[in-house]
């Protein structure tokens, strides 16, 4: 595996989704190119940094603003 | 209208009774899913709008659609995958009307050359979370991700930051599973290379 293979494959290994020959192949590539590893280890650190983070956070006032307009809405179309 | 569902094979999610409830004029029904998506819905409108009135506009106004076109839901998707599609295009609408010279789709600003090179070749160490606290962290990533092309950024929100599957981020945007599949890629890289600059500089400053 070379670089741009492993560009390729990087995607569904961060996913989980490589069949374990390929896993094996990715490990490999990074243990001996370091410019992969730390693209990798990165673009982890990049998902696990954001996952399920609320960065727009919803105040109770918001959304019982919200709430209370769509019910009104669909309410009336009734 | 009875739900064909061969007995005992697969979990029914919960909202398929309340979707039946709700289609069969049942308001409190249609309240309960309200609420358990209106959150979901705003974040998703105001991660691709960037605007909070915008992201408020759309999250009523794809609660009345949803409502209006109840009948035309088939259950063949989620329907939080339904809502959120139909989210999703409110908002790039919305998008589009802003800049009225320039159209907005998923196809827009991902014409990018196909497996860009990535660079930045610097760790995280440590990692972000020990460097920030989580209102500073919070900044960064509401900048870095604004930077993204939209239809960069509406791919990543809805995988990474919402959780939802390759299949149902395919099916709320319209796209086939391996088109996601190469713009998420993209969008991860970008968002890389963007926090790399961030978090070098932090890591220089600190050692500086």
């Amino acid at each position: 595996m070379n670089c741009t293979d492993l560009l390729s494959q990087l995607g569904d290994y961060l996913d989980d989704q490589l069949s374990e020959d390929l896993r094996r192949e990715v490990r490999s590539h990074t243990a001996e190119c370091e410019h992969c590893r730390v693209v990798l280890n990165t673009t982890h650190q990049t998902i696990e940094v954001y996952k399920g983070k609320e960065l727009y956070e919803v105040s109770p006032e918001l959304r019982e603003r919200l709430h209370d307009a769509i019910m009104a809405k669909c309410c009336k179309k009734k | 209208m009875p739900a064909i569902q061969s007995p005992g094979t697969e979990e029914i999610h919960p909202d398929v009774e309340l979707v039946a409830r709700a289609k069969e004029g049942d308001a409190a029904a249609f309240e309960q899913l309200v609420r358990q998506y209106e959150r979901q819905i705003f974040r998703v409108a105001q991660h691709i709008t960037q605007n909070r009135e915008d992201a408020e506009d759309i999250t009523q106004d794809a609660f009345l659609k949803a409502y209006e076109k109840l009948d035309q839901f088939q259950g063949n998707s989620k329907f939080s995958t339904w809502l959120v599609r139909i989210a999703v295009n409110e908002s790039l609408m919305r998008l589009r009307k802003r800049k009225t010279s320039k159209t907005v789709s998923m196809d827009e600003d991902v014409q990018t050359e196909e497996g860009s090179i990535p660079r930045d070749f610097a760790e995280w160490r440590p990692n972000p979370e020990q460097l920030y606290n989580q209102s500073e962290l919070g900044d960064i990533l509401r900048r870095t991700i604004q930077g993204l092309p939209p239809g960069f950024r509406t791919v990543f929100t809805l995988r990474d930051i919402e959780n939802l599957s390759t299949e149902e981020t395919a099916e709320a945007l319209g796209l086939s599973v391996p088109a996601v599949k190469s713009r998420l890629l993209r969008a991860r890289l970008q968002l890389r290379e963007r926090l790399s600059r961030y978090f070098a500089q932090k890591k220089e400053g600190k050692t500086a």
